[in-house]
């Protein structure tokens, strides 16, 4: 203790001090900030009843006990089939952390296992889209050419041509397609998460959906060009004429221009 | 002490007679010698720089040419990319070698020392003008064209329409056959059954879901001689919505089946394709100028700079479930016209 | 280094001799070998503009040997998967083709591609650099309309380049193209069959564009730029003001061999950088796009960055105004985007000369340039038009901009519609005021000499900082140019109390006039700066070489001592 006393006056005493503060204040708030809420409940027998307790304790809020929906919060999740809830929870984008117009993707939550628990109980619900099979979702096994004749006519217009993203009304946009998995691809045009259009099977079938996989799996090839800078367009094309090409370009001219010493 | 107003006139002579009204010109400044210019090792080390650099340029020419033979582009992404990349360089090399070169010997090594050159006035002098001025009043007299009023206006309307000889004929074929009615209609007729674009593949009812979108042709598109033409005035986009979220004007309730609606999927602004259903607020956007349309309100404009819906092509199911227009559009498609509406 | 008379070589005597016996040849190489040019690295940029024109039309050539211009619908056969078996035009196949299978066409495509967008940046640049600097003024107001011309050549040039390969991208562009002309009264619908050969798209368009591309606007430029560069040399080169550089004056360096080495070495700078970039950054990759059909459309649709400011103009544009005037249709939502708001800008930027002259009512020539903030309004006047396209450019890039940020398309869109009108006025009003304020920097500087952060502290308690004077050099660039003020206006009655014919016109005038120069800076005078020296400004210590007004003109130290006029380097005949 004597040590610390007579030390009370060096000169990092301060920093010693506040950084102690602020490591204790950050314990505190860890210890008393809510968690996600696990199953407080017993383990049950079945998936379907941990699916629900896993719904009662993080979706209930907003959807509602039986996933009915609640007026102007959620909507029903009745009939929206395990794949809507594998692509919204494996995501991320659910739970919503804050309101917005747009769910963005980010790190999940939840477990796979709890993922498929939720998702087997709300398809117990009532019938919908199912999760692919793997085969379904296998980028080698569809056509990237059809692929990109579908994806050109279907999906371009939102997601750009080679999937880099694009932006829609009020703030909205449909996310960047590269790097992401097939499953989640699949899910997503089955179920038209949120602003998406559905492309049910009858419209575009399961085989397209693949080949429409296929097509975007190609593009993590990259650009026979070069860099890609972002696929973006011309837009972008010509802000790095600008600043590269002009910009050198400058750069030489002064050089030229200056006086040798 | 600081000019506070501006625009004040400021020159006081008050000091004497001694001051001039401006400050004059200091004559160039002194020439100052470069380090290459006073050391002779310094010279040479110049020029072998200037020398490498030229040799950059060869190593670069070499690297393009051997590329060239060497790296084909092949059937991969990866092998277009090497080829032009390395094919590139070289000839990147190549150039800015000899440029940089150049560049670095003209500012190491060639004289430096300023020079001036005497500008003269642009305007010539009065003699030469004068001289001017008398030849073309002498050639004018000798033409006779001032005193003869009838040649010169001959002479004005012969050159004026001269060229319409040869415009007419270049104009005019440019057009095709200039029948701009063709703008008024589509291939949609009653009974032209909805099909998948681009496949073709037949349409039912039951195929469009709430919440899908598919995009549409009429079928027997391309049995059309002009088929890419008539594509461009008759492409159709089809919802579901539920038929609650639906507003229909009247006379027109029955342009849709059982929620499903089909409107022009080209824009009335300019003429994109308008292509981005937004499901939930079941708006449609073009994405070349944002005009965004109400797919549940008669595709009405509810932002951007198209001023007219969407027009609706009135639909039906046949008697197999298969999805069929009723008729035509019942105005033009696509962006305005002057004489659209006549 | 002293130059001796070297005996040629005798097949460079023999050729000249040859030349000069049938051509008389001599007489331009003794012109034009030694012609001085001025020295300035902004003198460059024009150069850049040239040089990518080159380039263009070399590697433009390479294009032209693998291109098709034919819309005849064909199958893909090829190393790119993903097309295989696809229908498309024979101008999208070979496109295709050439980038894929021939050894450097890719190279050459982005390459092309490169150097057409630093070409159009490459001339904006220097039409920034001519204008900001006055180079506009007589006798190179001719010039100034020629050079506006080649920027709209250049902007033909583009937009009919990069809609030949025929993919969705440009394909839609020319939709849009379409829908403007038919917008127009009367004659729209005609118009549109003039430029397709019937209906959107027809097999014409794609054929008629190569020609244009290949043909008549690089012939037109060419002719252009021949009367541009004529012109320049007619003109002699401007010079920025310096010591020893006059209106009557070219100081430099001489073309042979000075500048064949600077802007000779520049286009292989320019060749090499564009080599780069094509070499490593993918430009238009047409094969993701697709062939073009009136169907498909892919998010982040925009022409390239020179054609922005129409685009933006079209989205900001609201839609109400279109009208049915007995019968017909009229649609001021896309006229004025399309041809009123990019006529009133460019004709704005053409004029911009004449207007200038017409306020200052000067006739002299003007070949040393302006100092942009000695000539504020003219200045503000050009970042005020450079605005008002930026945001233009801006609105275009909307959906592009608000997923990186973040924020609706719609938010942007209204924001952009205030900013077009609020902003061009208020970049207007801060670049006179910035201009105007280092003009009164400059003035003090002058009259009070650099900071020398020298502190000196008399006996009786005073504390003065020591003011370097300026030398003759650099107070030379501040005080050089002449001041314009505004036009007199005489008055509008005689003595007689009879109205002077004529009056009205130049009230107008005079208002102008003052519009553009009422608020100045003028510069420092002898006399001001004998009042300041007088005034004790500390540029000396008392006791030092003296308060003497004649003295203190010339003692301001420098390097040379330079004297009043005159001197060792007065001006005289090359």
């Amino acid at each position: 203790m004597k040590a610390l006393t007579a030390r009370r006056h060096h000169r990092f005493a301060p920093v010693v001090l506040l950084t102690l503060a602020l490591a204790l204040t950050g314990a505190v708030y860890a210890a008393f900030t809510p968690t996600q809420a696990t199953a407080a409940a017993a383990p049950t027998e079945t998936d379907i009843e941990m699916g629900q307790a896993l719904f009662r304790a993080n979706c209930a809020t907003c959807h509602g006990t039986g996933a009915a929906g609640r007026e102007g919060v959620a909507p029903s999740l009745v009939g929206v089939g395990a794949a809507a809830v594998d692509f919204q929870v494996s995501t991320g984008r659910m739970p919503m952390m804050a309101n917005g117009v747009q769910a963005p993707a980010k790190p999940p939550v939840f477990t796979e296992e709890q993922v498929q628990q939720l998702a087997g109980y709300v398809a117990s619900l009532g019938a919908g889209p199912a999760i692919p099979s793997a085969d379904a979702v296998d980028a080698a096994k569809g056509d990237a050419g059809n692929g990109m004749a579908l994806f050109r006519t279907n999906c371009a217009m939102c997601h750009g041509a080679v999937g880099q993203g694009g932006s829609l009304s009020g703030g909205k946009y449909a996310p960047n397609l590269l790097g992401v998995d097939g499953t989640t691809v699949y899910e997503a045009m089955i179920t038209g998460p949120q602003s998406m259009p559905v492309f049910n099977d009858a419209t575009v079938t399961p085989e397209e959906k693949r080949d429409i996989i296929a097509y975007l799996a190609a593009q993590e090839q990259g650009s026979p060009g070069g860099a890609a800078l972002g696929s973006i367009g011309p837009v972008v094309e010509g802000l790095w004429a600008w600043v590269i090409g002009i910009g050198l370009l400058i750069v030489a001219a002064v050089w030229i221009g200056a006086k040798s010493s | 002490m600081s000019n506070e107003k501006p625009g004040t006139d400021v020159s006081s002579a008050s000091e004497g007679n001694l001051l001039p009204e401006r400050f004059d010109d200091p004559g160039l400044p002194e020439h100052k010698a470069r380090l290459t210019d006073t050391d002779p090792r310094a010279a040479k080390r110049a020029e072998l720089q200037v020398v490498i650099l030229f040799g950059i340029s060869i190593v670069g020419t070499i690297l393009a040419v051997v590329a060239y033979a060497v790296i084909r582009p092949g059937e991969t992404v990866e092998s277009i990319r090497t080829s032009t990349l390395v094919l590139g360089v070289g000839l990147a090399m190549a150039m800015g070698g000899i440029g940089l070169a150049a560049v670095h010997w003209a500012k190491t090594l060639m004289n430096d020392h300023e020079k001036v050159e005497y500008r003269h006035p642009q305007a010539s002098n009065a003699a030469e003008r004068a001289g001017a001025l008398a030849a073309l009043k002498d050639g004018a007299e000798d033409s006779g064209i001032g005193r003869r009023g009838l040649l010169k206006g001959a002479v004005v309307s012969a050159l004026a329409l001269a060229p319409l000889g040869f415009a007419v004929p270049l104009i005019g074929g440019v057009g095709g056959d200039w029948n701009v009615s063709k703008f008024r209609h589509t291939l949609w007729a009653k009974g032209t059954r909805l099909t998948h674009d681009p496949s073709g593949r037949l349409l039912k009812a039951s195929d469009v879901t709430i919440g899908s979108a598919v995009h549409v042709i009429p079928d027997g598109l391309r049995d059309h001689e002009e088929w890419i033409e008539e594509k461009a005035k008759a492409v159709v986009l089809v919802v579901r919505l539920d038929p609650r979220d639906l507003v229909e004007a009247e006379g027109r309730t029955d342009w849709s089946y059982e929620g499903i609606v089909a409107y022009s999927k080209i824009c009335t602004h300019v003429g994109c394709p308008v292509a981005l259903y937004e499901q939930q607020t079941h708006h449609l956007l073009c994405p070349c100028h944002q005009s965004t349309f109400d797919m549940a309100d008669g595709a009405k404009v509810v932002f951007g700079p198209a001023k007219r819906p969407l027009p609706q092509l009135p639909i039906t199911v046949d008697d197999e479930g298969y999805l069929v227009a009723q008729s035509d559009f019942l105005e033009p498609i696509g962006p305005s016209y002057w004489e659209r509406l006549k | 280094m002293s130059q001796q008379p070297t005996n040629a070589p005798r097949a460079v005597s023999g050729t000249a001799d040859y030349l000069d016996q049938r051509t008389g040849i001599a007489k331009a190489v003794k012109e034009f070998s030694r012609k001085i040019f001025p020295d300035h690295w902004s003198f460059l940029i024009g150069e850049i503009a040239l040089y990518s024109f080159v380039v263009l039309l070399l590697t433009g050539v390479f294009l032209t040997l693998f291109f098709v211009p034919s819309m005849e619908l064909v199958e893909y056969e090829g190393p790119l998967a993903a097309m295989n078996g696809v229908e498309m035009s024979k101008a999208f196949e070979s496109t295709l083709h050439l980038s894929f299978e021939v050894t450097g066409g890719l190279l050459m495509r982005q390459i092309h591609h490169w150097a057409a967008l630093i070409f159009m940046a490459a001339i904006v640049t220097h039409m920034m650099r001519v204008f900001f600097t006055g180079a506009f003024r007589k006798p190179r107001e001719i010039n100034w309309v020629v050079g506006f011309t080649l920027m709209i050549l250049g902007l033909a040039a583009g937009f009919s380049g990069y809609s030949l390969p025929d993919d969705v991208l440009s394909g839609n562009g020319l939709r849009i193209t379409d829908g403007v002309v038919k917008s127009i009264p009367i004659i729209g619908s005609y118009m549109s069959y003039f430029l397709f050969g019937g209906e959107f798209p027809g097999t014409q368009i794609i054929p008629r564009l190569f020609t244009v591309h290949i043909l008549l606007i690089p012939a037109l430029i060419l002719a252009l730029i021949g009367a541009h560069l004529f012109l320049v040399v007619l003109h002699k080169h401007t010079q920025f003001p310096g010591s020893g550089r006059t209106d009557r004056n070219v100081v430099g360096y001489p073309l042979f061999p000075v500048y064949v080495a600077k802007a000779g070495g520049f286009f292989f700078v320019v060749f090499g950088v564009l080599a780069l970039m094509g070499a490593t950054m993918t430009i238009n990759p047409v094969w993701n796009y697709g062939p073009y059909d009136p169907s498909p459309v892919s998010a982040g649709s925009q022409p390239d960055w020179y054609m922005l400011f129409l685009d933006g103009a079209l989205r900001l544009m609201p839609g109400f105004p279109e009208f049915v005037v007995g019968g017909f249709t009229v649609s001021l939502n896309v006229l004025i985007p399309a041809m009123i708001v990019p006529g009133v800008l460019f004709s704005g930027l053409a004029l911009f000369p004449f207007i200038e002259a017409y306020a200052t009512g000067d006739k002299r020539e003007h070949h040393v340039l302006d100092r942009p903030r000695n000539a504020p309004v003219r200045t503000a006047s050009g970042v005020s038009i450079l605005t008002a396209f930026m945001v233009l450019i801006l609105a275009s890039s909307n959906d592009i901009i608000a997923p990186i940020f973040a924020m609706s398309i719609n938010d942007l869109t209204w924001v952009f519609r205030v900013l077009l009108f609020v902003l061009p006025a208020i970049t207007f009003w801060a670049t006179k005021r910035i201009a105007l304020g280092l003009q009164r920097k400059d003035r003090e500087l002058v009259l009070h000499g650099h900071e020398s952060a020298r502190i000196v502290r008399f006996a009786h308690g005073e504390y003065v900082e020591v003011h370097q004077p300026l030398d003759t050099h650099e107070r030379w660039l501040r005080v050089q140019h002449t001041p314009e003020r505004p036009i007199p206006l005489l008055p509008a009655e005689d003595d007689r109390g009879v109205t002077r014919k004529g009056y009205r016109k130049d009230a107008v005038r005079a208002r102008i006039s003052s519009f553009f120069f009422e608020d100045r800076i003028e510069p420092v005078t002898p006399a001001d700066l004998a009042e300041a020296h007088a005034h004790g400004d500390h540029t000396e210590l008392p006791g030092g070489a003296g308060h003497d007004p004649a003295n203190l003109v010339e003692s301001a130290p420098s390097s040379t001592g330079g004297a009043l006029g005159g001197g060792p380097n007065a001006p005289h005949d090359a």
